[in-house]
């Protein structure tokens, strides 16, 4: 591997930036493509769906043997609300292989004792977001039933173009919510990226369903290509 | 994969920065029941350290000998490892799987 392409590998990484390394394992020639080039790339179906799935694989194109050796960064998910349902969504979430941050400024809610081992902020989502980077490869999730501290928590989540964004409440909460967000400068398109109500249709009713439930919308959003994605979410 | 080999990428510059011949070796291909997927590597510098994993440990010494006429050479090679494969390697996966290991030099 020439320097310029580890250098230039390990710098996407650090911005956590999803790159694919493509190599000839002939001849062991190389070339680093950034997601956003995969459009354009001869390889580019492939290169999406690696990326998609994650996984790294050999694949033959024209008579040659190519290894696409995926790096996406590690997915994060920040729960607003340290409530019920965000005591099973922590946990399950991290053993899916997120990293997750959990925020909420009522004290009573965000207490260690609640999330044991879970990072907790107990600061309102002005002052706990920013220093979070947040970013595309996050997964945001608003679950206080509380605009004060939903809102503009949501507001950041579409400024950062999270990957999946969702909020917890009715079709009729999430009318009202919409009306807000727009009066405070969210776009239609911005509103239309909600995923409410929250997780897949499965008939969950206990806080640990629901759970599981939004890591299932999660998982379909980061995984599927876009048609399937809409059918099942 | 998700990103869990960041330490091995750095360690993979700095030593060459450092004026150390290095290697990377990556899992390219697996079948059967592979320890480490596809995407997995090991960084060997020419101390013969190395960081990182492509099987969890049944077959990182004989990579590690491998990787150092790569250093040499600076010619990459294939390496298959497998149970089927006794001819070929005196080590071998003891969980029934085949991997072929690419070996590179970087720089």
């Amino acid at each position: 591997m020439k320097l310029e392409i580890l250098h230039e590998l390990n710098a996407e990484r650090a911005a956590r930036r999803p790159v694919i390394l493509v190599t000839d394992t002939e001849n062991g020639e190389q070339r680093l493509v950034k997601a956003k080039d995969f459009a354009n790339d001869p390889l580019g179906t492939e290169l999406d769906k690696q990326l998609r799935m994650g996984k790294s694989a050999t694949i033959e194109a024209g008579g040659r043997k190519l290894f696409l050796n995926v790096y996406a960064p590690t997915a994060k998910l920040v729960i607003i609300g340290a409530v019920h349902i965000s005591q099973a969504l922590a946990p399950l979430a991290r053993s899916l292989g997120y990293d997750v941050t959990v925020i909420d400024p009522r004290t009573a809610f965000a207490s260690p004792e609640r999330f044991p081992d879970i990072p907790l902020v107990a600061e309102w989502p002005d002052t706990a977001l920013p220093p979070l980077n947040v970013d595309h490869y996050t997964a945001f999730v608003a679950v206080t039933h509380d605009p004060k501290i939903d809102d503009p928590a949501l507001l950041h989540a579409f400024e950062r173009d999270c990957f999946y964004i969702g909020a917890l409440g009715s079709r009729k909460t999430h009318a009202k919510r919409g009306d807000r967000l727009r009066a405070q400068g969210a776009k239609d398109s911005d509103i239309a990226r909600i995923h409410a109500p929250i997780g897949l249709a499965i008939g969950a009713v206990s806080p640990s369903e629901i759970a599981v439930s939004i890591m299932a919308e999660i998982t379909a959003v980061l995984r599927l290509p876009p048609k399937q994605k809409e059918d099942a979410a | 994969m998700l990103d869990r080999d960041e330490d091995i990428l750095k360690a993979a510059e700095d030593w060459q920065k450092a004026g150390h011949g290095v290697a990377l070796a990556t899992v390219v291909e697996t079948w059967g029941s592979a320890p480490r997927p596809a995407g997995s590597s090991l960084v060997i510098n020419d101390d013969g350290t190395f960081l990182g994993s492509v099987s969890g440990g049944c077959v990182e010494g004989a990579v590690v000998t491998e990787a150092m006429d790569v250093i040499q050479s600076g010619k990459p090679r294939m390496l298959e490892f497998g149970v089927a494969d006794e001819t070929a390697w005196n080590v071998g996966l003891s969980c029934g799987g085949t991997i072929r290991v690419f070996v590179e030099k970087v720089g």
